[in-house]
């Protein structure tokens, strides 16, 4: 089942210039998608289309098979319940005046999910390996790695069925890294991941499929697999090599 | 960053209180204290003659008389009341003028935005006199309230433009971003992450602002567009002092001492309250 | 050959809490070395203290010598000779090491103007103008002459980061210290810029102290790696060595995470 579908999207924040050129997608369900791009690409205005923050220019985006439209609030609370999304940057992610408590509840608060609130609140963060006591603390009192997990446990409180990560790890340390990487593995067996990052080592990791954007234009995509092992476009082949590897 | 325990809480139980905030509360509270008291009871009726004419400090009359011969320390208690009168009603004012029109102009678009920014910009150079001129022309005449609405109005064009910014600032968090998301409306988002960040900042410089309308009350009080009497304003008394201002210095000493000891306890509440105000700031300590 | 940089029992505290404790290495001229850690590590006060930039608030113990020059306690006055000539640093985000207010033509300019001066040399436009084409040409900056008319925020981050390490190299050190110099970047401009690093430590034989977090990085880059943790050293050797048969468990850690990244291309490969 495809879960979002992005038609003959374009889009442009000034009429000189486009910043994303026909761009086609699928979601599937179960399926985690890696959108590979550089500073440039058009791959952070491609997320903030998916998120339903910037609408495109020309072209079709659709949620479960219906086209996204802002004046459909029922639709659109569907919507948000079910795409959530997490940034790269853990420091500016998390509002400074606000406990770990009120910050993962507040896709619960906003759009009226039923249940018990700590309850659910408690469970996300026991999932992403936040201990209980945290839920009184300010964002300020964690390194970043833990900030980053609050930022994931805010995302998944809602049980979405996508959530949106935008360069979650590029900010942190290696050792942390590869202990976030191994949660949103965890929780990419509930949850379908899409992967906006520059790093195709991360998304060899934790994706399925993945395209490859070069300013604006999708250059190459499908299988990861088969895109690394035979990489057919130049860019993917320069951007293969650019990768520094350990010594053997 | 370590992702491994740094979960350590920070040392919270001690809390140092600066003391800039200790010494403001001191002065300002000893201001209201006495503001609240003459509301029953001075020294002495203060439109009453209670002794000579121009008397020097004596045990009965602390800060001497006037030239009719009234309670120069009651008239100066009076002061305090209506000095934080003004400095309350015109950072109420202020307050709540300036801090609607910042956040509507943060959220406007473009062309609004810069209007809007045009507009603050032109009252912002307004002096407040002026302004207070122009309120009084056009009201009755010179009274309490006109004086409140004069600084008011022009406060709130700093304000305004503070809270702006602010807001812009706080609007470019991802954290925002994250609430459109979690599906926050726009009035969510103001109340539940915009006013609580901006909140500190805006604090301290309604309190500096407080000091500054007590400063412009006593201005035009001096210049006869306060208070009109009885109102015994400080602002006042330091113009009918000045035509003795040789012969009965104490006459306008004594207000002035008044009120330069409330705008400095103002002014070091204010300092104190930016620590106090922050939760990252104070557990940082 | 005596040592460049040699840093002896070097303590940084704050507070009565210790940054940096005991730390001890050594750069011979010509030397590439790798100072690798995490964020908290201390790597990047170790390089501060090492040119005498530490913040007032942090102290400083033990030993530094910077080409025989004693940099603990010394006054800052004493230590402006060295900044530029004998070391030279490119940092992290290249456009907040560059004024935005100042054209790239002319900010290079300076740095060379100071060079020149101090070397008793020309320094007269024509002069100065020369070698700063002359150094973009180096630093393979495309199209130098309209770079030097730019403004900073009007180049690409990998086109700043050139122009940072040309006004590093208009002084013509002996030690370049590179502080996370393209953790900002993309990957392709990231593999240019080390590229370029590498050739310009060849040919200038520039000693080079390399501080990241990120091993493969500093893989390419160096000789010779140390190990930061927690402010002290817990390994040191040959990049070899130490990245095919890690000891301490920490720097096993850090192998075994980059080598599952690196696993992950291969297995998907």
């Amino acid at each position: 089942m495809s879960l979002i579908d992005v038609r003959n999207v374009s889009f442009s924040y000034t009429r000189q210039r486009k910043t994303l050129h026909d761009v086609s997608l699928t979601l599937e369900k179960g399926r985690n998608l890696g959108i590979v791009g550089e500073s440039g690409s058009g791959k952070t205005t491609l997320l903030r289309i998916l998120l339903g923050l910037n609408r495109p220019t020309t072209g079709d985006v659709s949620f479960e098979g219906k086209r996204l439209d802002p004046r459909n609030r029922e639709f659109m609370r569907r919507f948000r319940c079910g795409v959530q999304a997490v940034f790269q940057d853990p420091y500016s992610s998390l509002d400074p005046r606000q406990r770990v408590f009120d910050i993962i509840a507040e896709p619960l608060r906003s759009l009226g999910i039923e249940g018990d609130r700590r309850t659910a609140v408690m469970q996300a963060m026991s999932a992403v390996g936040l201990t209980a006591d945290a839920a009184e603390r300010y964002p300020h009192e964690f390194s970043g790695g833990q900030r980053q997990r609050i930022a994931i446990a805010r995302a998944i409180v809602s049980r979405p069925d996508v959530i949106l990560a935008d360069e979650v790890v590029s900010a942190l340390d290696l050792s942390t890294r590869i202990r976030i990487v191994e949660l949103l593995k965890d929780l990419s067996q509930t949850t379908t991941f899409v992967l906006v990052s520059h790093d195709l080592s991360l998304v060899s990791s934790l994706c399925e499929d993945v395209i490859i954007l070069e300013r604006g234009h999708i250059v190459e995509s499908g299988k990861t697999r088969d895109i690394l092992a035979n990489p057919s476009h130049a860019y993917t082949r320069t951007l293969l090599a650019s990768i520094p590897r350990m010594p053997v | 960053m370590s992702d491994t325990a740094t979960i350590t809480a920070s040392p919270q139980g001690k809390k140092r209180r600066s003391w800039t905030f200790t010494i403001g509360a001191a002065i300002v509270g000893l201001h209201l204290l006495i503001g609240l008291m003459t509301l029953i009871w001075t020294p002495f009726d203060p439109a009453a003659m209670s002794g000579g004419r121009l008397e020097g400090a004596s045990l009965t009359h602390l800060a001497g008389t006037d030239r009719l011969g009234r309670d120069l320390f009651s008239l100066i208690m009076i002061g305090s009341r209506i000095a934080l009168t003004v400095g309350c009603g015109a950072i109420v004012i202020g307050g709540l003028i300036g801090i609607t029109i910042g956040l509507l102009a943060a959220f406007a678009s473009r062309t609004l935005d810069d209007i809007l920014a045009a507009g603050l910009d032109i009252l912002i150079a307004f002096p407040t006199l002026l302004l207070a001129m122009l309120i009084v022309a056009a009201s009755d005449g010179a009274s309490l309230e006109t004086a409140i609405v004069a600084i008011g109005v022009a406060n709130s064009a700093i304000v305004a433009r503070l809270t702006r910014i602010l807001t812009k600032r706080v609007l470019s968090m991802d954290y925002i971003t994250a609430a459109r998301i979690s599906g926050t409306s726009w009035i969510g988002v103001v109340w539940i992450h915009i006013l609580p960040n901006i909140w500190p900042t805006l604090l301290v410089n309604l309190a500096l602002q407080f000091g500054l309308a007590v400063i412009a009350e006593a201005s035009l009080s001096y210049l006869g567009l306060g208070a009109p009497p009885p109102n015994a304003s400080w602002g006042r008394l330091l113009q009918e002092a000045q035509a003795t201002v040789y012969s009965a210095p104490l006459g306008a000493i004594a207000p002035g001492i008044a009120l330069v000891s409330l705008v400095i306890g103002i002014n070091l509440l204010a300092d104190g309250l930016r620590d106090l105000a922050d939760p990252t700031r104070r557990s940082r300590r | 050959m005596t040592d460049l940089l040699k840093i002896d029992g070097l303590t940084i505290q704050t507070g009565g809490k210790s940054l940096v404790a005991d730390l001890s290495l050594s750069i011979a001229g010509g030397e590439r070395l790798g100072l690798i850690g995490e964020s908290g590590s201390g790597k990047s006060l170790t390089a501060l203290a090492a040119i005498g930039l530490l913040p007032d608030a942090l102290k400083a113990s033990g030993s530094v010598l910077l080409d025989g020059k004693q940099v603990v306690g010394a006054r800052d006055r004493d230590l402006v000779p060295l900044r530029g000539t004998t070391a030279a640093t490119v940092f992290q985000e290249p456009l907040t090491a560059l004024d935005p207010l100042v054209k790239i033509g002319r900010q290079v300019g300076e740095a060379v103007k100071r060079r020149a001066k101090r070397d008793g040399r020309a320094t007269d436009k024509a002069s100065i103008a020369k070698e700063v084409l002359a150094l973009l040409d180096q630093v393979a900056l495309p199209d130098p002459q309209r770079i030097i008319d730019a403004w900073p925020h009007e180049i690409s981050g990998g086109q700043r980061q050139r122009a940072a390490i040309a006004m590093a190299l208009a002084c013509k050190p002996k030690l370049l210290i590179a502080d996370e110099p393209t953790t900002a970047l993309d990957v392709t401009t990231q593999a240019e810029i080390l590229a370029l690093l590498a050739r310009l430590v060849r040919e200038r034989d520039m000693a080079l102290l390399f501080i990241s977090h990120d091993l493969p990085v500093v893989a390419g880059a160096v000789d010779r790696v140390v190990v930061m943790q927690h402010g002290r050293i817990v390994e040191s050797g040959p990049v070899s060595d130490v990245f095919r048969q890690p000891h301490h468990p920490y720097t096993q850690s850090l192998v075994a995470a980059a080598r599952a990244f690196d696993d992950a291309l291969e297995i998907a490969g």
